[in-house]
């Protein structure tokens, strides 16, 4: 708790190696979705630097991959923003396991809140911190390495890019397998029919309605169907787990 | 320029907003029901219409008629139903992809 009993460089000392022992498969991943995502924003025109300046102030992946095909055919604020806010509205729910351990972060919590990522989530909810170690400091750890090597591969992936004339047609179809990625683990997670119904239907619609604003007009349409059918898919949904109490 | 550091700006402060919700506004209460609705049940549907928007502007009509990206994209979802290795996915689609439009 009291971290005064320790000099404070010695416990970081402690504290770093077993974070990036812990951080290492995000460290491949990172590094090399990074590289991926670097590479394909220098093809689609946009300017080198966004790769790190994104990769420092947004932190987000998928968000990021989405952004290269909005902002080269000038897509409005608005609808960026809207993306962005629906694309990661799923982060939303990492926060509420953690309002606890963050309790006493401090000074560090504004930084951890700003790290939560898929794979940062995942670490800081299944590794343990060192004993006798402050558990904020293992956090903002790996929270920081992760970010890190998020960084590095971002900043390699466009420099590369943008020096070398490489033919990466076909890169870009990361965007995809990480959206297949996570529908998988939605659908591990969710093994219910009706949200797949409604964002079907509401593909088809959108398509019919308007294919220039697809996106927001889909992401519309599923909504009101989710809402319209929320007192069936709840109750299915009970009827499927008596037990279901606490868990979110 | 500034029209892409507005941009980035605009997503910066909507993804550290997502992030900080609970923080802001579930220290002391209960989030209501809707809430807990909304989580569970829109990233799939979100996640679904990403995966359709991927596909709606092939041309399926002129050769090589989206079999690459249809071959590498079932590929990516079978390789991550067995493994379920995030980086595996994607790199393996992404790999098999770059192939495939280049042979077909």
């Amino acid at each position: 708790m009291q971290d005064t009993h320790f000099r404070p460089g010695r416990e970081w000392r402690l504290v770093l190696p077993v974070a990036f022992r812990a951080s290492i498969p995000v460290l491949l991943g990172y590094t090399t979705l990074g590289l991926a995502f670097g590479l394909t924003l220098v093809a689609a025109g946009l300017p080198w630097w966004l790769s790190p300046v994104m990769a420092v102030f947004i932190f987000a992946g998928a968000a990021q991959f989405m952004a290269i095909g909005l902002l080269q055919r000038g897509a409005g604020l608005f609808e960026i923003a809207l993306l962005t806010l629906l694309l990661n509205g799923r982060h939303a729910v990492y926060g509420l396991s953690l309002l606890g351990p963050f309790r006493s972060a401090g000074k560090w919590k504004p930084y951890l809140i700003f790290g939560l990522t898929d794979e940062t989530y995942g670490l800081l909810t299944t590794v343990k911190a060192p004993p006798h170690v402050d558990e904020t400091k293992f956090f903002a750890a790996i929270t920081a390495l992760n970010q890190s090597y998020w960084v590095l591969g971002c900043t390699a992936g466009s420099l590369v890019g943008s020096a070398l004339t490489l033919d990466t047609t076909g890169l870009d179809f990361a965007l995809t397998a990480l959206f297949i990625v996570l529908l998988v683990e939605q659908i591990r997670a969710v093994k219910q029919w009706e949200p797949y119904l409604a964002a079907i239907l509401a593909c088809v619609v959108a398509l019919f309605v308007s294919p220039r604003n697809f996106l927001l007009v889909a992401l519309a349409v599923a909504t009101g169907i989710l809402a319209l059918l929320r007192g069936k898919i709840e109750q299915r949904a009970g009827a499927r787990r008596p037990d279901s109490g606490g868990s979110a | 320029m500034s029209y892409i550091l507005l941009a980035v700006a605009v997503m910066t402060a909507i993804t550290y907003f997502t992030r900080a919700v609970p923080f802001l506004f579930f220290a002391k209460r209960q989030p209501p029901s809707i809430l807990g609705f909304l989580q569970k049940y829109m990233p799939p549907v979100v996640m679904a219409i990403l995966v359709f928007a991927s596909y709606k502007d092939i041309d399926y009509r002129a050769a090589p008629f989206g079999i690459p990206a249809l071959v590498a994209g079932a590929a990516t979802a079978l390789l991550h139903f067995w493994k379920r290795n995030v980086l595996l996915s994607i790199v393996g689609g992404t790999a098999l992809y770059m192939v495939l439009v280049r042979i077909l």
